[in-house]
C-alpha cells in the first residue's frame, strides 16, 4: 500500500474495486466504515454484490473481468472534464500528454457496452473520484488474477496520476495484500527477478553486490515463474522442487496438470505445518513449526516487519524453517548456511536490504516503522511518493481493453469467478482445523442468482455439475443475491469441491498470474 | 499564533495547574494526571456514553456532580476527583451495579469471573475490590435474560452478568460498523438483544469477538478459551501478530503451560488498534491440532513412512544435488512461502541464489 491503514479512516472519496474487502480484511475494512460515518463517499466495483457494495454510494456491477475499461472510460471523464491535475502532471510525471489524448477514444458509452454498467454511473464515478480533494484507490486480487493484471494496476495508476492523489494522507493507490506474510516474502527477495529489498537481479551493482556478499556467481536474467516451473516440470524438464508452506495442489489452477507435474519430479521435498494434499506427493516431508511455536517477523499489507513470538513449544520435532534451509545449505556444502536463530537471519536480510537497512530485530521488536526505512534513525515511511516518487517520474501507459482468456459461448454459456470467504483462509489447512468454524461454513456452495436458478432448471439447496473445458466438479447451488444474473460464485477453499479443476484459462503475460477470477463454464443440474 | 493562545488552555485538577488542548474531557486529563477516576462504560476507542456516572467528579460552580468522561474541559475550570462525597456516590454506584448480578448462574463467582472470559472481564470485579463491595444490598432486581440456548460456538452470551454498560453495542456499531446487536427496554428490563431477539447466527454478527472483549462483566465470554478456565497453570499472554490476512493484526496468545488458550487482540496494535476478525480471534487451535506431523517422512517403497531429520535432511539435500549434477542447476525450482515468516523466505531464496546460483524461486502470491 503507497499508504498506511489508518490512512484509510481520512479520504474523502473511497474508491474500492476488486475488493470483498469485509470478509478478506475485514479489520481494515472497520477502518473504511469509520471514513463513511465521518461522511465520506464510497465508489464500489464488483461482479458481485458484496456487503462493500452494500455500504457504498455508488456500486459498479461491472462484468467480470471488464475492469480496464471501466477504468480508461473514467479517465476519459476526468480528461474531458478538465478534472486532471495539470500541475501534478507537469512536474511529477512522464507521458501525461500522450495519455490524455489517448484516453479521448474511450468514452463511457464504448465502456457502458463492454461493462454492462450504465454510462451514467461511469461518468459519476469518474466525476466524484476527479473531483475529491483526497480520493484514495484500493483493491486485491480481484484486479490482478486476470490475464490483464499488469494493465488493470497500471489503469488505477493512470487514475491516481491524472488526479494527483498520491503521496497525501487519505490518498493512494492501495493493494492489500491477502496472506499474511505476502508482502514480507517479495521484500526478502523469494521472487525471480529480485534480490531482497527489491533489488533487481538484471542491475548490475545489484548482481555484483550479492555476488560479493554470497561468494558466488548469480544469473544476471529474472528467474522463471511457478507456473512455468510447473510446466517444465510436467514436460521433465524440472527435476527437483522444495515447496514451503503452500498447498500447491489445491491453491493452484488446473490442478490435475498440477498434481502431473509434481508427481514427474525425481525430488519433491515439502515443508508445512500440516500433511497437505501437496504433502502427499513429497519424497520428503519436512514438519515446520506453526504460528505460535516460531519466533520471526511478518510484513504487513503497509511495509512494516511486526514480530512473532513463540509462545508454546513446538509439535512432535518439528523445526522452523530458517533452520531446515540452513541445515540443507550446510549439507550441500554451501557457504553462508550456519544461523542459528531467526535473530541472525533478521538482521543478515537488514544488511543486504537497503529499504530495511535502518531496521534490526531489536528495533522492529519494540518501534512501527513503515519501510523504507534506510538508517538506523530514520522513523520509516508511511507514506510513499510525498514530493517525488522513489524511482524519478510517475508513467503514465496507454493501454488497451482486452477480452479474457475465454469468454461465453453456447458450451460454457456461464460466468464462473472465484474468491475467498470470511470464515476460511485459503485451502483451511488452518481454518478447516480451528474447531467451530464449521457452525459457520459447513460446505462450500454456489452462489446463483435466484432467478437464474429457476431459468436453468437447477434446484436451490441441490447438488449441480459445474463444468469448463477442463474438467467438473460437483456442488450445492444456493440460490443468492449476491451473484448478478448470468454469474456465480464459489471459493477455492474446499478440498471436496476443488473448483481449480476449471480455472487456468490463461495467464497474465507479464506476471504470469493465473486468470482465477474468470472461467466460463456450463451448469447442469445433477 | 492560535497555536501558542492553544497551549495556554489551562484549568485546576485537585488544586493543581494543568495545560489542556481544546476538545479534551475531563476523564482524559485525569487519565494522563494518573487519577484513578473509575469508569465502566468507557472505553477509549468509543464515543464517551456517559452512562454509568462511576467516572463523576465535581465542577466548582455546578451543583451536581458531573461525568468526566462526556464534559469537555473549559479554561479556568476547577475540578475535585476524588473528595470522601465523591468516593460514596461512587460505592453506592458500584453496590447498585454489582447487586445486577447476584443471580448469574453457574459454579463461577458472580462478579470474580475468569480473565479467560474476555479482555476487559475483569474491569467490574476490580471495582467492587476499590469499594469493598460484596453485592446483597440491592439483591433481587436483575436485568437481562440469559441466552445460553444460542448455542454459537464462539460467544457466550450469559446475560445474567449484563449492567447494561451498553459497551458490546457501540463497539459492535462503532468499531466494527456490523449493528449486529441493540438495546430493548429500560431500566432493571434492559435487554441486550439482536435484530428478533434471535441467535447471533442469524443476524449480522460477523463473530469478530469484540463485544466479548470490551464486556467488562463477562457477560459476553470468549466459548473457546473458557474451555481452559480448570487447567491449573497461569494464564501467560505472548504478543505477536495474526496469522491470517496481511492487515496483520496485533494479539495476544494467551497459554496455560503448554497449551494455546485463546487470542485476544492488542489494544495498542498499530495495524488494528484493538480490533480482530473472526480468524485471528477464534481460529487459533489449528497450532495444537492432533492433525500435526510429529517427524520428519521420507518415501520408501512408495508410501511416505516416518524417519530421523538426519535422514530426512540427507535425502533432501541428495535430491537437490542429484538434479544438479545429472541436469544442471536450472533444473531445480524453489517455491517459498507467503505465510511463513520472513527469515523462512530469505533463507529460501538464499538456498537457491548462494547455492546453485540462479534465480528460481518464487512464492505463492501468483495463486
Ligand atoms: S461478535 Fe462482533 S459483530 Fe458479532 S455482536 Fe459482537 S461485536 Fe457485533
Ligand atoms: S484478525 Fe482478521 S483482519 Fe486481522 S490480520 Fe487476522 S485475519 Fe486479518
Ligand atoms: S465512564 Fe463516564 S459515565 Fe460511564
Amino acid at each position: 500500500m503507497s499508504n498506511p491503514l489508518v490512512d484509510m479512516e481520512k479520504p474523502d472519496l473511497i474508491f474500492c474495486i476488486g475488493t470483498n474487502m469485509t470478509e478478506c480484511h475485514p479489520v481494515a475494512a472497520t477502518r473504511l466504515k469509520k471514513a463513511l460515518s465521518a461522511g465520506a463517499k464510497m465508489i464500489v466495483a464488483d461482479p458481485r454484490r458484496i456487503h462493500l457494495a452494500e455500504l457504498s454510494h455508488l456500486y459498479l456491477p461491472i462484468r467480470v473481468g471488464s475492469d480496464t475499461a471501466l477504468l480508461l472510460a473514467m479517465a476519459h471523464v476526468i480528461a474531458r472534464e478538465g478534472l486532471q491535475n495539470e500541475e501534478f502532471i507537469r512536474e511529477r510525471t512522464v507521458g501525461g500528454e500522450d495519455f490524455i489524448k489517448h484516453v479521448e477514444a474511450f468514452t463511457p458509452e464504448w465502456a457502458a457496452e463492454i461493462t454492462e454498467v450504465p454510462a451514467a454511473d461511469i461518468e459519476k464515478a469518474a466525476l466524484w473520484y476527479g473531483q475529491a480533494e483526497k480520493g484514495a484507490i484500493y483493491y486485491t486480487l480481484g484486479i490482478t488474477e486476470h490475464i490483464c493484471g499488469v494493465e488493470n494496476v497500471q489503469a488505477l495508476c493512470n487514475l491516481a496520476l491524472m488526479t494527483g492523489n498520491l503521496g497525501r494522507e487519505g490518498t493512494g493507490i492501495n493493494p492489500m495484500r491477502g496472506q499474511n506474510n505476502i508482502q514480507g516474502a517479495g521484500d526478502a527477495g523469494a521472487v525471480p527477478n529480485n534480490f531482497p529489498g527489491f533489488q533487481p537481479v538484471f542491475n548490475p551493482e545489484s548482481n555484483a553486490k550479492f555476488r560479493k556478499l554470497y561468494g558466488r556467481e548469480i544469473d544476471d536474467q529474472k528467474g522463471i515463474t511457478k507456473v512455468r516451473a510447473l510446466e517444465m516440470a510436467a514436460e521433465g524438464e524440472m527435476k527437483a522442487m522444495f515447496i514451503c508452506g503452500e498447498n500447491t495442489v489445491v491453491s493452484d489452477p488446473e490442478r490435475d496438470h498440477c498434481e502431473q507435474a509434481l508427481k514427474n519430479l525425481d525430488s519433491l521435498i515439502v515443508i508445512d505445518i500440516f500433511r497437505t494434499e501437496t504433502a502427499e506427493l513429497a519424497d520428503v516431508f519436512l514438519p515446520a513449526t506453526s504460528w505460535g511455536e516460531t519466533d520471526g517477523s511478518f510484513t504487513n499489507t503497509e511495509r512494516r516487519p511486526q514480530r512473532i513470538r513463540a509462545a508454546v513449544p513446538p509439535q512432535g520435532e518439528s523445526k522452523p524453517d530458517w533452520w531446515i534451509f540452513s541445515q540443507i545449505g550446510q549439507r550441500l556444502g554451501f557457504e553462508g548456511f550456519d544461523f542459528e536463530s531467526a535473530e541472525q537471519v533478521f538482521n543478515e536480510i537488514c544488511s543486504v536490504s537497503t529499504i530495511y537497512a535502518g531496521l534490526s530485530w531489536e528495533r522492529i521488536g519494540k518501534e512501527a516503522l513503515h519501510w523504507p526505512v534506510p538508517s538506523a534513525d530514520h522513523p520509516g515511511t508511511p507514506i510513499l511518493h510525498i514530493g517525488k516518487f522513489e524511482n524519478g517520474r510517475g508513467i503514465f501507459t496507454n493501454m488497451k481493453y482486452r477480452d479474457p482468456a475465454e469468454t461465453l459461448s453456447a458450451d460454457y454459456p456461464v460466468w464462473l469467478t472465484t474468491g475467498r470467504r470470511l470464515e476460511a483462509y485459503h485451502t483451511r489447512t488452518m481454518t478447516g482445523r480451528a474447531a467451530g468454524m464449521d457452525y459457520l461454513l459447513p460446505e462450500e456452495l454456489l452462489e446463483v442468482h435466484p432467478q437464474d436458478i429457476t431459468d436453468w432448471g437447477l434446484e436451490d439447496g441441490a447438488k449441480a455439475q459445474i463444468s469448463s473445458p477442463r474438467g467438473s466438479v460437483q456442488i450445492r447451488v444456493q440460490a443468492n443475491r449476491r451473484s448478478p444474473r448470468g454469474t456465480v460464485f464459489c471459493s477455492f477453499s474446499f478440498d471436496e469441491v476443488p473448483i481449480n479443476r476449471l480455472t487456468g484459462s490463461g495467464y497474465d503475460p507479464i506476471t504470469e498470474t493465473a486468470e482465477l477470477k474468470v472461467c466460463p463454464v456450463r451448469i447442469e443440474a445433477l | 499564533m492560535s497555536q501558542a493562545v492553544q497551549t495556554e488552555l489551562k484549568m485546576q485538577v485537585d488544586g493543581t495547574e494543568v495545560a489542556f488542548v481544546d476538545g479534551e474531557t475531563i476523564f482524559e486529563i485525569t487519565q494522563r494526571l494518573d487519577k484513578k477516576v473509575p469508569t465502566l462504560c468507557y472505553d477509549d476507542r468509543l464515543e464517551s456514553f456517559g452512562a454509568c456516572r462511576l467516572c463523576v467528579v465535581e465542577v466548582e460552580g455546578i451543583r451536581n456532580p458531573v461525568a468526566s468522561c462526556t464534559t469537555k474541559a473549559t479554561p479556568g475550570m476547577e475540578v475535585r476527583t476524588g473528595t470522601p462525597s465523591l468516593e460514596k456516590h461512587r460505592k453506592t454506584l458500584t453496590e447498585m451495579v454489582v447487586s445486577e448480578n447476584q443471580n448469574a448462574k453457574g459454579p463461577e463467582d458472580p462478579i470474580k469471573v475468569d480473565p479467560l472470559r474476555g479482555f476487559a472481564s475483569g474491569e467490574l470485579a476490580e471495582l467492587a475490590d476499590r469499594y469493598e463491595v460484596s453485592g446483597d444490598r440491592f439483591q433481587g432486581m436483575t436485568s437481562g435474560k440469559s441466552h445460553e440456548d444460542d448455542e454459537n460456538p464462539f460467544i457466550l452470551r450469559d446475560y445474567d452478568r449484563c449492567i447494561s454498560c451498553y459497551r458490546c453495542v457501540r463497539v459492535c456499531a462503532e468499531q466494527e460498523g456490523d449493528y449486529a446487536i441493540s438495546v430493548m427496554n429500560r431500566g432493571f428490563a434492559t435487554q441486550i438483544t439482536t435484530e428478533f431477539n434471535n441467535h447471533l447466527r442469524d443476524s449480522a454478527c460477523t463473530f469478530c469477538g469484540q463485544c466479548v472483549q470490551v464486556c467488562p462483566t463477562g457477560a459476553l465470554a470468549d466459548r473457546k478459551a473458557i474451555k481452559s478456565i480448570d487447567l491449573p497453570e497461569p494464564i501467560v499472554k505472548t504478543r505477536s501478530i495474526c496469522p491470517y490476512c496481511g492487515v496483520g493484526c496485533s494479539v495476544d496468545m494467551m497459554t496455560k503451560g503448554e497449551k494455546v488458550v485463546g487470542i485476544q487482540p492488542a489494544m495498542d496494535g498499530p495495524a488494528n488498534a484493538g480490533a480482530l476478525c473472526i480468524k485471528g480471534q477464534f481460529a487459533f487451535d489449528f497450532i495444537q491440532h492432533p492433525d500435526r506431523p510429529r517427524r520428519p517422512m521420507v518415501r520408501k517403497n512408495g508410501e511416505l513412512v516416518e524417519t530421523s531429520w538426519d535422514e530426512a535432511l540427507d535425502r533432501a539435500a541428495a535430491g537437490l544435488r542429484d538434479a544438479r549434477d545429472k541436469h544442471g542447476r536450472h533444473s531445480i525450482y524453489g517455491i517459498a512461502s507467503g505465510r511463513a515468516p520472513n527469515e523462512s523466505a530469505y533463507m529460501a531464496q538464499k538456498l537457491i541464489r548462494a547455492g546453485f546460483g540462479s534465480n528460481q524461486i518464487d512464492n505463492c502470491s501468483r495463486a
